[in-house]
């Protein structure tokens, strides 16, 4: 095998982004990290059929996101419902999973369906585009759209801040604008 | 050229959440509820609402990039780099 220094670095470069997005996926960090090691050995043995110049995080989460969904269909016998698993898993080990202070935020996430949660946090959060989402994903841009504004949707209802009293320094602002309508 | 592509790839990456805002407000554009039952034009109640759908948005943006940053800036764990300095060395031998 002959790892080019370059395609190293951008495989490096990747990795915290990569294991950020593993993380959202598997709910807990060591088996993220496993997944990550399994990803990187994974392109890495097979580096021939990455085209320098093009998009290498792509490449690399289209691997692990192919990983980790044959892994849940093995576990599926035993695994009835992955999402009701993925939250049981934030519930009993909290710790596992990241600072306190996004726990509210990432219980929300954890309810959300994993094909929104996965897609929302692909272009919200990892920066890719509509396009790349989709690659990624291997379906089409306009699922991926719709599936990152049914998670924002939904996720604005779970942390209920479509509440007015949530945005304080606006309220006057907001009292013109209701009153607006007479 | 090179600069070219560099620039459409950083507009590319901003505009993400913005195109999902747009698309959002379309949404509630074309929602049914625009109807008002009493024959009126709907028009200035609903402004708020379509303004108060872009503050959530953002609000939800900041908390999932601050939640997703909080894992990016503890960098590359040492057993990945192990890992890849291993298979460096490998190609050496």
């Amino acid at each position: 095998m002959k790892l080019d220094p370059a395609i190293r670095d951008q495989v490096l470069g990747t990795v915290p982004s990569l294991r950020a997005f593993a993380i959202s996926l598997c709910g807990n960090i060591d088996r993220a990290d496993d997944l990550v090691q399994e990803t990187l050995l994974r392109a890495l043995s097979h580096i021939d059929s990455f085209e320098p110049g093009t998009n290498m995080p792509a490449w690399l989460f289209t691997i692990l996101r192919n990983l980790f969904r044959s892994e849940y269909r093995k576990r599926r016998r035993e695994v009835e419902d992955a999402d009701g698993r993925y939250a049981d898993t934030l519930k009993s080990h909290p710790e596992q999973t990241g600072r306190v202070e996004f726990e509210e935020f990432r219980t929300a996430l954890a309810k959300l369906p994993s094909d929104q949660r996965e897609a929302l946090i692909l272009v919200g959060a990892s920066g890719f585009s509509y396009e790349d989402a989709a690659s990624i994903c291997g379906c089409a841009v306009g699922t991926i759209k719709s599936r990152v504004n049914r998670a924002r949707t939904r996720l604005a209802d779970l942390l209920a801040i479509d509440n007015v009293d949530d945005f304080g320094p606006d309220r006057a602002t907001r009292a013109v604008l209701a009153g607006g309508g007479r | 050229m090179g600069e070219r592509g560099k620039n459409d790839e950083m507009k590319h990456r901003k505009t993400n959440f913005e195109t999902v805002s747009s698309d959002h407000e379309k949404a509630e554009t074309e929602a049914p509820h625009m109807q008002d039952p009493m024959g009126r034009p709907t028009t200035p109640p609903n402004k708020p609402h379509a303004r108060l759908g872009r503050e959530v948005q953002a609000r939800i943006g900041q908390q999932l990039r601050a939640m997703y940053d909080d894992v990016v800036n503890q960098g590359v764990p040492d057993n990945i780099q192990d890992l890849m300095r291993r298979l460096g060395d490998q190609d050496k031998n």
